[in-house]
């Protein structure tokens, strides 16, 4: 079982609302950050993924990097 | 392998307003996409599309796909067709993912942003370089950032910037901005905004992450301190894929007026096409008509009269 999933976003970024749609679509809970107003978070997401794109999900300490539907299903064992 | 009717290459407003035409249709049918919405996910006002006097590009989007999941649309997302070629009697898509026979294809695969081919480049994508203000922008709060470009995609990732960045730096290769008027008094009466005229990047540099790019100012070679670089010198037409179409000098597909390539069969839509004007509703409209072009073409194949 998948236990925390952490998803790194700007309010504006398309590719970000599709992650959370398809998160909310298969009922998975999970904890958003706008890194576009916490900068704690936007720090802590490109230490993590070693990069400045959005969206970035971390799904148990695994990091995916923009809206791979395939790699987040297998993370998520959908 | 089973022929679909048709395959729709392209989820922008081209591929999704010719993919509700098809459904109506009741066509056999299949809508390949690298995402959704292409461009206009990418836009920040939207404020020209009839029935909307101001909307953003995601929500526009969204309207869009929902109006397509009112149909049971078979949807392809994140695939991208590497081939399109005739198969004898019909055509043969393949992409990084699968396989795809159809009797005619659409293509409305838009287009995307063009790179700076720049040492720098490669490696710092994701890492301050970015194509995308609208997405990325925010992350660079209170940081010094370069806009590469001076037409009105550069002004409006300008216009963005200047209120999230400290310092916005415009690197622009003519003697003066071009684009829309309004907006480029905008950016000109900003306080934290130096426009850089006749001026290019030659590299981009840094470590871990962009510290710098390297332009040449009116003939001078210079260093800016920047964090984060923002790429819009303009669009290049996706249709690599389509080798057996004819395409223009830019690399647009060619189109008659109704929506046909000089391949039977084959229709494309949208800002892919020579298309004189690239506007949403334009690409849309576009949309509809290869569609409609479609219908009359799958009708007469049916009949044997072609």
């Amino acid at each position: 079982m998948v236990k925390s999933i952490k998803v790194y976003t700007t309010p504006t970024c398309p590719w970000c609302i599709r992650v959370k749609n398809f998160l909310r679509d298969n009922k998975i809970n999970f904890q958003n950050f706008d890194v576009s107003s916490d900068q704690s978070a936007a720090d802590e997401m490109v230490k993590k993924s070693g990069q400045m794109g959005v969206p970035v999900i971390d799904i148990d300490g695994q990091i995916i990097v923009g809206f791979d539907q395939e790699r987040i299903k297998l993370a998520l064992g959908l | 392998m089973q022929i679909y009717d048709l395959v729709i290459i392209g989820a922008g407003p081209a591929g999704i307003t010719a993919a509700v035409y098809a459904a109506r249709q009741n066509l056999n049918f299949v809508v390949i996409s690298r995402d959704i919405g292409g461009q206009t996910a990418l836009s920040a006002e939207v404020e020209n599309y009839t029935g909307y006097q101001v909307i953003s590009g995601p929500e526009l989007v969204q309207r869009f796909e929902e109006h397509m999941h009112k149909y049971n649309i078979n949807l392809r997302e994140n695939e991208n067709v590497l081939n399109l070629k005739k198969n004898g009697e019909n055509f043969l898509i393949k992409t990084d993912k699968a396989e795809y026979l159809a009797n005619c294809v659409i293509i409305a695969s838009g287009k995307q942003s063009e790179q700076l081919n720049v040492p720098g480049e490669p490696e710092f994508k994701n890492r301050g370089l970015a194509y995308c203000a609208i997405c990325d922008g925010p992350i660079f709060a209170g940081k010094n950032v370069a806009v590469i470009g001076g037409g009105n995609s550069a002004l409006d990732a300008a216009s963005i910037l200047i209120k999230i960045a400290k310092h916005v730096y415009i690197i622009n290769n003519a003697e003066n901005l071009k684009g829309d008027q309004l907006l480029r008094q905008k950016i000109e009466q900003a306080a934290n905004v130096t426009i850089l005229n006749k001026s290019q990047v030659l590299a981009v540099a840094g470590d871990k992450f962009v510290k710098s790019i390297k332009i040449k100012n009116n003939g001078q070679e210079q260093e800016l301190a920047v964090e984060g670089v923002f790429v819009e010198i303009g669009l290049v037409p996706n249709s690599e894929f389509a080798k057996e179409v004819k395409r223009n000098q830019k690399k647009e597909i060619m189109i008659d007026i109704h929506n046909q390539t000089n391949i039977a069969g084959i229709f494309a839509a949208g800002d892919v096409t020579d298309v004189p004007e690239k506007q949403i509703i334009i690409a849309a409209g576009e949309g509809s008509k290869a569609a409609l072009s479609a219908f009359g073409y799958l009708a007469r194949k049916k009949t044997g009269n072609k």
